[in-house]
């Protein structure tokens, strides 16, 4: 079991100055590197002494993966940058403040100030157990320790559980689904763009990760095209607590809507499952309809279809139908 | 190379956790390591091949008929959906340890259960219309089978007589494969009451964690040992000297020929209405003139 401790284990560490200096570096170590961006994720996980990488690659140094360009395109935003970087991004704020919103609720403005916009998505559960250093199957093992009748598991999954019930902790994650973002990954070998949706995986495809990321891969920067800019943006998040804590579901949905009918529209919601699940079928049912309270509601029970909660976190059920319903109809209505 | 995976519990406990997966690879090396020793062997062997005792009789080899019926319908569908599992299951359970990745559980499971199916129809239908006898190894077997060896030796001893319906070495393997695929069954059975399937609800404490390790480690072994077993089989089913018997897998049936040389008749006896209607389907104009 990990106990917090003053000193990490020892490591190489490395602070290349470009892209292909980092990728090299990973090839090098061969699956034994760590990528680091923001540190938030990874100090806890060194000092916890529960990953021992032979190598840390910061590529804090890297001047390509910060920042945002913007074309006619989209917006292409550098995976190092900060997330405070996104909220106060004009352009983000201006026409994809979905994503602006999204990273506000993200834990305090310290840590926005240091954590970044790659490092959020690519963050691994905060399951406890898990995140303790006990061998379960996620770290390798062959047992879910938080799936028992006697298991703390409020905060674990209702949907999409394949042995393990931990969840994707990302905010920005439902958002960027939302708005169909494309994520830039590279390795050795070149690059390959994924869509948002698909950069998440579930344990049933592969329990020990929570992304396609590979050793090897970095993500590079996250792409968002000008198809939803302006769109009717909703994001909500619910914690135990207004700051510094993670979500027991949030919600992220873009709509485009022409004489009062949803033209369009695109909804994500994360807390849930061990990835951010986009509702296609919800989306469907909501396409052409008018946004009435009678829609948002049928919207949230078809939300909730095939749920099955935990021992003790049944609540998301209630909470993620009427957190669906207020992101079609808005909060104030 | 490990032989088993350990790992620490929320008490700091050591605890197993399943084989290391450096066994597949020794299983698969060990399967191709037989088939580079065995065809060695045959190379080494073809002259010293002992002929087997036993000639029949011209008035009893008229009374063979051309086919001989070596696997019912019935035992061709079991092995071959049997098989079909079988792959499933080895695919599944292996190409993700190799960095295959897809959702593989499910389709694990439900081959499993397949699997389970086939077992429990081939147990019934071998016990209430097959010769059970035919498979199980004798006394007899293994003081023949010691003759055979002798002779490739080239000590001095009586020539083996012919097999009856299966070989020794048949018998051998099917042993071999069914304590394997007993342990894997019985195991994945278990394994199934810890994921969450609709058979049953989900149970992870139903052993202690000591326990489920082993259970995990059987499951492995029995798999990696059903690895190496497999690519024997299909080593053998390939083989040009025991195409007549992977054919007769698929057709049912061998030639007259292939059953007076491979098979001793009074140790196979052929049910009088399975050849007929074998012979009946192969000839119907001839049958059809000696009737008119």
């Amino acid at each position: 079991m990990a106990v917090i401790r003053d000193m990490m284990p020892a490591f190489e560490l490395f602070q290349p100055e470009s892209t292909e200096q980092a990728l090299a570096l990973l090839n090098r170590y061969d699956g034994e590197a760590w990528v680091f961006a923001g540190g938030l994720d990874s100090v806890d996980w060194f000092k916890d002494r529960a990953k021992r990488p032979r190598a840390v690659v910061d590529l804090g140094g890297i001047a390509d993966l910060k920042g945002v360009r913007t074309s006619a395109d989209g917006i292409d935003i550098g995976a190092l940058t900060t997330l405070t970087e996104v909220v106060n991004h004009p352009e983000i704020a201006g026409k994809f403040n979905l994503l602006s919103e999204a990273a506000r609720a993200v834990a305090t403005p310290q840590i926005r100030n240091q954590a970044t916009l790659g490092g959020n998505v690519s963050q691994d559960t905060r399951c406890a157990y898990y995140r303790g250093g006990w061998t379960c199957y996620r770290a390798g093992g062959n047992i879910c320790y938080a799936d028992t009748p006697t298991s703390i598991n409020r905060e674990h999954c209702i949907f999409g559980a394949s042995r393990c019930v931990a969840v994707n902790p990302s905010d920005t994650a439902p958002a960027l689904i939302a708005l169909d973002a494309r994520m830039v990954i590279r390795n050795r070998r070149g690059e390959r763009v994924v869509a948002a949706e698909d950069f998440f995986i579930g344990p049933s495809l592969d329990i020990t990760r929570m992304t396609v990321l590979r050793a090897g891969d970095i993500l590079t920067a996250i792409r968002i095209p000008r198809d939803w800019a302006e769109a009717r943006f909703y994001f909500e998040k619910v914690r135990d607590r207004q700051a510094w804590d993670f979500a027991l579901v949030n919600v992220a949905s873009a709509m485009k809507i022409r004489n009062g009918n949803i033209e369009r529209v695109r909804l994500a919601v994360n807390g849930v499952a061990p990835y951010p699940v986009r509702l296609k079928k919800v989306e469907e049912r909501l396409t052409g309809q008018r946004i009435t309270e009678d829609s948002a509601a049928a919207a949230g029970e078809m939300a909730i279809e095939s749920a099955k909660p935990l021992q003790h976190n049944g609540y998301k059920v209630p909470l993620l139908r009427n957190l669906v319903k207020r992101s079609i109809r808005g909060a104030e209505a | 190379m490990e032989l088993l995976q350990w790992a620490q519990n929320p008490w700091d406990q050591e605890i197993l956790v399943r084989i290391s997966w450096d066994l597949f690879w020794a299983a698969t090396a060990a399967g191709m390591v037989f088939v580079m020793g065995h065809l060695l062997f045959r190379r080494w062997s073809a002259k010293r091949k002992p002929a087997p005792a036993g000639n029949v009789s011209a008035d009893l080899t008229r009374k063979i008929p051309e086919r001989v019926v070596r696997h019912p319908l019935a035992s061709r569908l079991f092995h071959w959906v049997m098989a079909a599992s079988m792959f499933v299951l080895l695919f599944t359970g292996f190409l993700p340890v190799l960095g295959v990745k897809f959702s593989w559980l499910t389709i694990h499971w439900v081959a499993g259960l397949v699997l389970i199916g086939t077992i429990i129809f081939h147990i019934i239908h071998a016990s209430f219309w097959l010769n059970l006898r035919d498979i199980w190894i004798s006394r007899r077997d293994l003081s023949e089978w010691w003759l055979e060896v002798k002779q490739y030796l080239g000590r001095p001893g009586p020539p083996p007589p012919k097999p009856g319906k299966y070989p020794m070495e048949n018998k051998f393997f099917h042993h071999l494969v069914l304590v394997a695929t007993f342990a894997v069954i019985c195991t994945g059975i278990l394994m199934m009451v810890r994921i969450g399937t609709p058979i049953w609800t989900r149970n992870a404490y139903l052993f202690s964690e000591s326990t489920w390790g082993w259970v995990y480690v059987l499951h492995g072994l029995s798999s990696v040992a059903l690895v190496t077993m497999i690519i024997a089989h299909i080593y053998f089913a390939i083989l040009p000297e025991k195409r007549w018997l992977t054919i007769s897998m698929i057709a049912g049936w061998i030639t007259r020929q292939d059953y007076i040389e491979n098979h001793d008749p009074e140790r196979w006896e052929i049910p009088e209405e399975a050849p007929a209607a074998a012979q009946q389907a192969q000839q119907p104009a001839r049958l059809k003139q000696e009737s008119t």
